[in-house]
This record gives C-alpha cells, structure tokens and sequence, in this order.
C-alpha cells in the first residue's frame, strides 16, 4: 500500500508542515505507519478515517504531545517551516507556541475567562496589564466570543456553555500566536449550532493561521476543509484536495468509506 | 409470585436490614461518645480551666490552659514537618512518580501509616531527646509530624490524581512547561482537597497521646521553650484519668469535651472546604 500523496499543488502553496515515513508505535502495537504528507500553509486540512484509525495520534505527533505518553515510539521526520521537529536541540515546549492545539473535549482552566485566555501570555512572560487585557480581547474576538463574554471577563469559565467552552479553548490557543492550529474533533461535543460557530470560525481563522483537524464527521470536513487526508488502520489511503477525494476518490478505500459501505 | 421470587425478596430485605443496621451502629457509637463526653465534661469546662494552670494536688479548681497551648505549639511543628513534606512527596507521587522508585515511596508511606504510633514516639526520643538530653516540645512536634505524613502525601497524591489530564494536556499544548503546568493548574484545581486533607491530617494527630509520652512528656507549668517538655491535651487526659481523684477526672472529661471540640471544629473545617470546591470546581 504506497501512502505518498504529496498534496497536489503544493508546488504553488508552500507546506507549512512536511511529514515523511512517520511512524507511531505504543509498545508492540503499531499506531500509525509510513505516513507522508505535507500540509499547507494557510489552508484547512482534515484528517478523516473511522475510529482507531490514527488520525488523532498523527495530529498530536504535530505539536509532540505524544512525548507525554509512557513508552511512545515515534520514527521518521516531521519538518515545521523546513525544521525537524523531532530533532534533540528541539524544545518541544518552544514548538507548541509556533502548534497550538484545541481538543475534542474543551478542557478551561477552573478559572475566570480572562485568566484562561490569558494563561498562554502570562506564561510566556507578558506581565504589561495593559498589553494583555489587548491580547485576550483581540484573541476573544477572533473566536468569536467576545460579544458574548465581555461583560464577565472574572466570570468563571465554567459557567460558558460548551459550545462558549469550546470557543473560549480555540481564544485561549489563539493568545500564544501560534503558526499552526491543530484541531482534534472540536465539534464532536456540541450541538449543531455551536459546531456550526466552531465551522464558521475555522474558515475565518484559516486567512492567518494554518489549521489541521481531525473529525469522524465526514460533512464536517467536506464543508470546512480544503485538503482532506483519509486514514485507515494506521495508513494514510489518500491524500488529496478535499473536492476531489469526496467526489473523485482515486482509491477504492476511501470511496467505500465516503460512501457510507463501512465506518 | 414463584417461591424463588419471595426467597428473592426476603433474602434482599434480610441484607437490606443488615447493612441498615451497621450504619445505624457506625452513626450510634459516634453520637454515644459526642453525647457522653459533652455529658460528663460540660460540667467541668470553665472560662478558668481554658486559662489557669493545673492546681496543686489536692486544690480545687485549676485549668488545662498551659496544655491547650502546648498542643498548638506541637501541631505547629508537626505541621512544620509533616505538610513540606507530604504535599511535596504527594506532588512527587502525581505527577512524576513512575516505576520502582515511586513504588517504594507509595509502600513506605502505607508501612509508615500502620506503624504503630508508639514506635514513633521511640524513634523521636532517640532522634531528639536523647541527643538534647531534654524531653522537648520539639521533639513532641517531630513525632506527630512524622505520623502525619503518610496521610498528609497520600490524600495530596489523591487529589491531584483527580484533576483530569485534559487539563494538564491543556497547558503544556499551551507550550508551558511541566513544571509551570503543575504550580499555575494542577494544585490550584486540587488545593481545596489538598488543604482539607491536610486539615485533617493536624486533626488525627492532635489525639495522639503514645507519641508524646517520652517526647514532649508533660508538663505542670507553662513549657519554658520550645527545647524543654510541655504539656498537651492528650497526655494530660491521659494523667488526669488515671489519677486517683474525683476532681481530676472532672478535668479529664472537659480535657477531653475541649479536644474532642477542636478535632471536631477541624474536621466539619475541612469538610466545608471541601464541599466548596464542587468536586474539584468543575460541573461537568
């Protein structure tokens, strides 16, 4: 099963991220395997595929936080800008400032809605009040929140709704100022109207950052996406514009899975 | 209704009646003892036993004043030692205890906790009375630090174990460091039950009377510092109950009805403190 699809015209669209012969393996057990795929800069990528199929494990393989989990092996090269990021000099805590990443389940902090947001600054050393009192407003606005919160900043954060949670997670990410956002089912937590924002938002924030996202909601990357990559049994089957791999899939795996045969 | 249905019914209303019945007992021998204490020691608590001295023998009236204030002293420096070094062993337990030696350290802390508090009271006296050549509020302290630490570390290492990793992943895809992650979300989450823990951790150790016996020792008048013997609540009930006077007893009782109240007050503490975290601040 050859899996190299270089995203076609990348040769126009420089690749934000370029990943070759990765391999992910937990113990014995092989999660992912001789993937390679370069995502592009600016654009939306969806990873799909049917549960277990890895797309999650590759997404976290982009900002290293796959490091955490005790007896991970990662094999092959994945270049950030043209740099490795999986080189020893790398800090992986410098890398996930350039990758942020919002998750499936939105996870603030038990604390007050200008403190989640402005956790990323605060860490990364801004202590001007001033200067992040801007930063969680222009972050709040990008995720299209701050209408919303801006009355009740010292409002706890629990007390959002989940689609507000979710929202709140994607501003608090925003706050560092990454390059990449990485996205791990946002949506699959919410009602149709909050993942309808969340959709929305994503083709917004596509025009400043670069943004990859794993969904098992096949419409959901059809409507969000630009490129879509399908994952099977811890391959990548295709990788390609996402128009065409749903109308003009070149791989009958993945017309089976778009089609509703299997998944 | 088949017979095997009724033997059903009676079997489950047979063991409904049990488990009934230990509760009830749990919740009677608690309400016996508050009740008996507060009986036999409300009679004899006085605004002066809370502020005198001891009378001489034979002499009535006379206080505990110097004993309620040498137990302070001691949970101050079992505090000292016990909650430094359990709150940062139980952070160590959390969130980087891996493998053998995390191992050792979760085993020795369960060993620590049955040692028998006697025990403790010995190793105390060897490590500082024998040296000082004084029994010591010091000493004292150390000894109900010592026995507070495996309670202190493990109900830590409980707490922090309950903030979920979403909330560390969070952070450190934030591009914080462990460390950071650890200090700015996940003792913050867990403070409350840290501190209610620890809260009740002071209240189990300001009953302990074996290991202030050859420690702290006791004292008639007001402890002339922290390196000569003083008198605590605990080891003055102990003296007082098995002295052969009425009045003496009298004291012991409302000794015992002021401790009771302090360990109570500490415990129904950290229960509030607790229940005011609604599980650790999250809803869901």
């Amino acid at each position: 099963m050859d899996a190299t699809a270089p995203a076609p015209g990348s040769d126009v669209i420089p690749a934000k991220l370029s990943v070759q012969a990765l391999k992910v393996s937990y113990g014995d057990a092989v999660a992912l395997s001789d993937v390679n795929l370069e995502i592009p800069e600016h654009h939306v990528t969806a990873f799909i595929g049917p549960s277990g199929c890895g797309k999650s494990t590759f997404l976290r393989c982009l900002n290293r936080m796959n490091d955490h989990i005790p007896g991970v092996r990662i094999e092959g090269r994945v270049r950030l800008d043209g740099e490795d990021i999986y080189e020893p000099r790398v800090d992986p805590v410098a890398l996930r400032r350039r990758v942020g990443m919002v998750f499936q389940k939105s996870n603030p902090f038990p604390k007050s809605i200008f403190d989640n947001v402005a956790f990323g600054p605060r860490v990364h050393g801004c202590k001007d009040p001033v200067q992040l009192r801007e930063l969680v407003e222009r972050s709040l606005r990008q995720a299209a929140l701050w209408e919303e919160v801006q009355d009740r900043l010292d409002g706890s954060a629990l007390d959002l709704s989940g689609g507000q949670q979710q929202r709140l997670c994607i501003a608090r990410a925003l706050a560092v100022e990454p390059d990449v956002l990485l996205m791990d089912e946002p949506a699959s937590a919410l009602d149709p109207i909050a993942t309808a924002k969340i959709e929305e938002l994503i083709q917004e924030l596509k025009t400043h950052y670069t943004i990859a996202i794993v969904t098992h909601n096949m419409q959901q990357a059809a409507r969000v996406s630009d490129y879509t990559a399908y994952f099977y049994l811890g391959r990548l089957i295709e990788f390609g514009p996402t128009d065409q791999l749903f109308t003009n899939p070149s791989r009958p795996e993945t017309e089976d899975y778009i089609t509703g045969r299997f998944g | 209704m088949t017979a095997h249905d009724l033997r059903r019914r009676q079997v489950e209303r047979l063991m409904f009646a049990a488990t009934m019945l230990a509760a009830a007992t749990t919740l009677g021998v608690l309400f016996f003892l508050l009740g008996y204490i507060a009986w036999q020691g409300a009679t004899s608590v006085s605004w002066a036993f809370l502020t005198r001295l001891p009378a001489p023998v034979g002499e009535p009236g006379g206080g505990m004043a110097n004993a309620i204030v040498g137990s302070g002293k001691l949970l101050l420096i079992a505090g000292l030692v016990g909650i430094p070094v359990g709150f940062l062993g139980g952070v160590y337990l959390s969130e980087y205890g891996r493998g053998p030696i995390a191992f050792s350290v979760r085993y020795a802390a369960d060993v620590l906790n049955g040692v028998p508090s006697i025990v403790i009271g010995v190793t105390a006296y060897a490590l500082l009375v024998v040296p000082f050549k004084h029994f010591s509020t010091l000493a004292g302290g150390v000894a109900l630090g010592l026995m507070m630490i495996p309670v202190s570390l493990r109900t830590t290492e409980e707490f922090l174990r309950m903030v979920p990793d979403s909330l560390r992943e969070a952070s450190l895809a934030l591009g914080a460091p462990r460390w950071v992650t650890i200090v700015r979300v996940v003792i913050p989450a867990a403070m409350r039950g840290i501190l209610a823990g620890i809260l009740l951790s002071l209240a189990r150790v300001a009953g302990e009377t074996a290991p202030l016996l050859f420690t702290a020792f006791g004292n008639r008048f007001w402890s002339e510092g922290w390196l000569q013997p003083t008198a605590s609540l605990p080891v003055m009930i102990f003296t007082y109950a098995i002295a052969p006077y009425d009045d003496w007893h009298r004291q012991a009782w409302a000794g015992a009805l002021v401790l009771l109240t302090l360990v109570l007050g500490a415990n129904i503490l950290a229960r509030m403190v607790l229940v005011r975290s609604g599980g650790l601040g999250r809803s869901s």
